[in-house]
């Protein structure tokens, strides 16, 4: 179980945070504008990668802050979080 | 007690305190510091259970935590009965009830012992391969089979004993209290680390603590004196805590550990109540030195498994640390040093050893020379072929082994003895290792997997990291625990160790035989009666991976995940493919590495803690006037109030004409309520509601349909604007948390620009609703000062107004269909609010209904419910509510789905009303509907979603969806059932008062 540093409250264990799928995609500003293969990568398409993954999490049972994360899905090393809006501090 | 078996030397055995027990149905004594299995081994009982599958008579193999074999039942009939518990890890107390399991009607006389004669025809697989086929005869073979197969009986009654969690937070981690592991916690607890030593063992020391032999010495003591220095010494540390009786059960990632800790299961029972028994530790550890020793290696022959047959270390331990002998003529079978250690315990109390099988051709160590100064034969280069003794050994064969080891050659010579001990090497414990990501590496020249690749802050040391000798074990125990800790000081100055051993093996997975395979039985895994012919067989049909054979053979799968045979498994695997070890994988060792009670598991949360209740304001009226509830999501509500005798029919059909005819009253408190406020909040609704929000007038009332990104209905509720600025929106009762979660992940990650701010208020507020004709009657008795009138306050509006002086919000908005109120008080004058409503309602007949009647009343006026006829994969359109689809507005969440290609399917399922042809036919909720059932396959066309029996409309109605059913009016369908097909006919879902009468209706 993850020990996730929530960038609002530090330290908590993985069990008071929910995933959220992956991070950095953003709802188009005009969705009636897509076409339907447009708008299905936007709902659908989604990576899950053996790897560096950027991710999406919830401190649900906490603060209720939504942030992202960057962890190594092969080992489970988170490699930093950082709050919504702000650039990933890893590559 | 048979007294030759018994030798008082042993300090862990108190002698002056005798313990009787059960063993089935026959009382026997030890002593305290016995284990089940030690005493019973003194007792001269070697058979305690019957195999798995041949159920082949099995006695006590091993000393500790890796038993195979000797698993047995607790206090059977009890309710503190535990089955699959290892006799060689039980301590016994007085009134100690033990038997046998897997056997009937007897140990002695088991009736599955019909499979060990039926052998040739179980082979591997054979339970997938017969009893699949037919499929209809399984359920024939499955009460013969699981009557004699099965391992123990589960108990019966509530378990009366008390299980806690524990979190600790450490420093440092010891798993292992062993020489190594007492070395680390030393130097961890004297560097200032806060230190945890944990051991399963209910002693200090591991096997070290019990060596008296000259062969072994540390600084010029014999070992065992040496450590009992070191445990002295480290009890009286205050940076270190040690847990005896604690195993740690699993290694997570992020150096997360779980460990049992028994607190009482070796008291009698009457000294163990009011204790916790046992305590399931979560343990964050910076750091983790694992030192979980290693386990002796079985060798694998012909009929290796029958009761008598012992690991040689076992053996050495059940004498020098229970004085208990395993046998009176002995024989060790080994391919290494170790069972000379055994050979020099057992010299030393005069117990005779007959003879000693050493695979190896060459054996030069002191501790050998010394056994054979001994006038004890020595058979170097031979290997036993066979064995022999229904119930006990009584006498092995021995042929020489060829040279290249893999067949036997000359005369067959056959040896008596009551005992043998074998030993084939030694296997690191690295299961908890593997468990925390850990990778592993082979080590050709003893054929052993070591730690590589660390996954966390952690190491290994002592012979769970592959040392063997004394000298290497205390080396290398040093030098790396320095450097883990990064500390100067050692506090070891100088460690001097003699060691009588010599590391030489000759290693041979399956040992030959002068038979064929096919004729041996020579078990790899015990437990489930797994040998080395069906490891064989599997890899001839093409299994290769280990994860696969293993499944297939069941190698590895018992309780005890094959701790003795795994690696025999992997040699024969890679000896049979000639691949090299290790190829085809190395088999996952899972949590918990010794089975777990169910109490372990679940602590304090049992009981009315198991699943937590929400309990509205009210619900003590509601118990108090005889209702039955329903658990929706975590909470209760009220189902219906059965009046005398009724059923729930009767008491529905009462409720809902009554709801009708005059007043009904509902307790509406567990609907969701999130408090929105901010500037931009009308905004946010637009945007999260399909319809348009912004021009509600303060004080009014709206519903709203909310979706998900892909179009599909996911909540639904009425939202009330109560300022400029402020909204309480209402969700579905189950649905309240998750729209909350949805509604901030949006406020968070699409719109921070929004200035919005939401609060659950769900609890905050009691919520009644009263509906009816008489309604607003009874609502301006409970509130004189509120103008009811329609002008004043019409439908979907609010109003703030006091009872008794307390504030409350109204608002007149209707599920039902009747002209209605809700008033919201906070939470604690819900009850006597209540209380007042049912009291201004008395001469109107005002009735409690409870959800059924909620569910009916809405069905008649054709209102969904989210959840009930929406399954996440209909859109507002297939529910035929386009009407609050806006058209005009931009986006909203879902908007964009709602024309995709798939979404505009003509034939998609949509809600729909069903009607009986026979008004008296009510229809099974889940039901499935179809047009044509002669042709085959029949087409599934849909499902009813509601159905009930409307004591208003005096006929059946159901809601359902059915494939293109907007345009089925009129048609009919079928819904077939078991003994009949109901005809149903295609109807709008509105049953009742479609023009809104009843709502506007002047009161
Ligand atoms: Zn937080």
């Amino acid at each position: 179980m993850f020990l996730i540093n929530c960038p609002f409250c530090g330290e908590r264990e993985q069990s008071e945070f929910k995933a959220g799928g992956e991070a950095h995609i953003v709802r188009p500003k005009q969705p009636t504008e897509l076409s339907d293969d447009e708008w299905a990568e936007y709902l659908f398409m989604r990576k899950n990668i053996k790897g560096v993954q950027f991710e999406r999490w919830n401190h649900v049972h906490g603060c209720r802050k939504w942030f992202n994360m960057v962890r190594d899905t092969s080992n489970d090393q988170i490699k930093a979080v950082y709050k919504m809006g702000e650039k990933p501090p890893v590559k | 007690m048979s007294n030759n078996l018994r030798f008082k030397t042993s300090k862990f055995i108190d002698e002056t305190y005798r313990v009787s027990f059960k063993f089935n149905n026959k009382t026997y004594f030890g002593f305290k510091g016995d284990t089940l299995a030690s005493a019973l081994l003194a007792n001269g009982i070697h058979l305690v259970g019957r195999s798995f599958k041949y159920h082949r008579p099995r006695g006590i193999m091993t000393s500790g935590s890796e038993e195979p074999n000797a698993i047995i039942q607790l206090h059977d009939n009890s309710s503190r009965t535990e089955p699959n518990v290892r006799a060689t890890e039980v301590e016994i107390y007085e009134g100690l009830v033990a038997s046998s399991q897997n056997c009937w009607p007897s140990v002695n006389f088991d009736i599955g012992g019909i499979n060990n004669l039926l052998s040739p025809v179980l082979p591997a697989g054979f339970y997938y391969k017969t009893f699949m086929w037919p499929a209809s005869f399984w359920e024939k073979y499955e009460y013969f089979i699981r009557k004699s197969a099965g391992l123990g009986k589960s108990p019966k009654v509530a378990d009366p004993d008390i299980y806690e969690h524990k979190y600790i937070h450490c420093d440092v981690l010891v798993i292992g209290a062993g020489i190594s592991g007492i070395m680390a916690a030393k130097m961890a607890a004297k560097n200032g680390f806060k230190t945890l030593l944990v051991d399963e063992k209910s002693y200090l020391g591991g096997s070290s603590i019990y060596d008296n032999s000259e062969f072994s010495k540390i600084n010029n003591q014999i070992t065992s004196s040496w450590l009992e220095k070191e445990i002295n010494e480290i009890s009286k540390l205050e940076n270190l805590e040690i847990k005896i009786r604690t195993s740690v059960a699993a290694f997570h990632g992020y150096n997360f550990l779980l460990a049992r800790e028994n607190l009482t299961d070796h008291l009698p029972i009457n000294q163990r109540e009011n204790k916790v028994r046992q305590r399931l530790l979560k343990i964050r550890a910076k750091k983790v030195i694992t030192a979980t020793g290693s386990i002796e290696r079985p060798l694998i022959f012909d009929n290796n498994d029958r009761p008598g047959i012992l690991l040689s270390s076992a053996i050495k331990k059940y004498i020098d640390l229970y004085g208990v002998a395993c046998g009176e003529n002995n024989i060790l079978f080994t391919n290494n040093d170790t069972a000379y250690e055994t050979a020099m315990s057992l010299i030393q109390r005069g117990i005779k050893i007959n003879a000693i099988i050493d695979n190896r051709e060459q054996i030069d160590s002191k501790i050998s020379y010394e056994v054979e100064k001994n006038n004890i034969e020595i058979y170097k280069g031979y290997t036993v072929v066979d064995t022999y003794g229904y119930k006990k050994i009584n006498k092995v064969s021995i042929m020489k082994l060829s040279k290249d080891g893999q067949t036997v050659i000359g005369d067959k010579t056959k040896l008596n003895c009551d005992c043998l001990g074998v030993s084939g090497g030694w296997t690191p414990a690295v299961h908890l290792f593997t468990q925390s990501g850990g990778k592993l590496k082979f080590r050709e020249e003893d054929q052993v997997f070591i730690p590589s690749v660390y996954p966390s802050d952690q190491i290994s040391v002592g012979s769970c990291n592959g040392d063997f000798v004394l000298e290497e074990i205390i080396r290398n125990t040093l030098s790396s625990i320095k450097k883990f800790l990064d500390i100067d000081n050692s506090e070891y100055k100088t460690v001097e160790t003699i060691s009588g051993l010599n590391q030489s093996k000759r290693n041979i997975w399956l040992l030959p035989s002068d038979k064929s395979i096919g004729k041996t039985k020579s078990f790899v895994d015990y437990q489930n009666d797994a040998t080395a012919k069906d490891i064989k067989l599997a890899l001839r049909e093409g299994f290769r991976s280990i994860e696969h054979v293993k499944r297939y053979t069941t190698t590895g799968m018992g309780t005890d995940q094959g701790k003795l045979g795994n690696m025999h498994a992997l040699g024969i695997i890679s000896e049979t493919a000639g691949t090299k070890m290790g190829e085809h994988g190395t088999t996952t060792f899972r949590p918990p590495y010794t089975p777990l009670t169910f109490g372990t598991i679940v602590g304090r949360n049992v009981g009315e803690f198991f699943d937590i209740f929400r309990r509205t304001p009210i619900h003590d009226w509601h118990v108090a006037n005889n209702a039955e509830f329903e658990n929706v999501g975590q909470w209760k509500r009220a189902w219906y109030y059965p009046k005398d005798n009724e059923n729930m029919h009767q008491a529905v059909q009462r409720e809902s004409k009554a709801a009708r005819d005059s007043a009904g009253i509902l307790d509406a408190s567990t609907l969701g309520k999130i408090d929105i406020q901010g500037t931009d909040a009308s905004e946010f609704l637009n945007r999260v509601y399909t319809n348009a929000w912004s021009k509600l007038a303060v004080g009014k009332c709206r519903y709203g349909l909310m979706l998900n990104e892909d179009g599909m209905v996911y909540d639904d509720g009425v939202t009330t604007r109560l300022g400029e600025n402020h909204y309480i929106m209402t969700t579905t009762t189950g649905g309240a948390a998750n729209v909350l979660g949805k509604l901030e992940d949006y406020l968070q990650t699409e719109w921070p620009e929004l200035d919005v701010y939401l609060s659950s208020v769900t609890d905050h507020y009691a919520t009644i609703s009263v509906c009816g004709p008489n309604s607003k009657k009874i609502v301006s008795k409970v509130i004189p000062d509120l103008d009811l009138s329609d002008e004043k306050f019409p439908h979907m509006s609010f109003k703030n107004a006091k009872i008794d002086n307390i504030k409350c919000r109204v608002m007149r908005i209707s599920f039902t269909g009747e002209h209605s109120y809700e008033i919201n008080i906070q939470a604690n004058f819900g009850k006597s609010v209540w209380e007042k409503c049912m009291e201004a309602g008395k001469d109107f007949n005002i009735t409690p209904y409870g959800t059924e009647t909620m569910h009916l009343l809405r069905a008649e006026k054709g209102f969904i419910i989210v959840g009930q006829d929406t399954d996440a994969t209909l859109t507002p359109i297939d529910l035929q509510m386009d009407w609050i689809v806006s058209k005009k507005k931009y986006d909203f969440i879902g908007k964009r789905s709602l024309y995709r290609s798939d979404t505009i399917r003509e034939d998609r399922k949509q809600l729909v009303g069903l009607l009986t042809e026979n008004p008296e036919e009510v229809l099974e909720e889940g039901a499935q509907i179809v047009a044509d059932i002669k042709k085959s396959p029949i087409e599934m066309l849909g499902h009813v979603t509601s159905s009930y029996y409307s004591p208003n409309l005096r006929k059946s109605i159901a809601l359902g969806v059915v494939k293109g059913g907007k345009n089925m009016l009129g048609q009919k369908l079928i819904i077939p059932m078991e003994n009949k097909n109901i005809i149903v006919t295609v109807a709008d879902p509105v049953f009742l008062d479609k023009e809104g009468e009843r709502l506007n209706a002047k009161l």
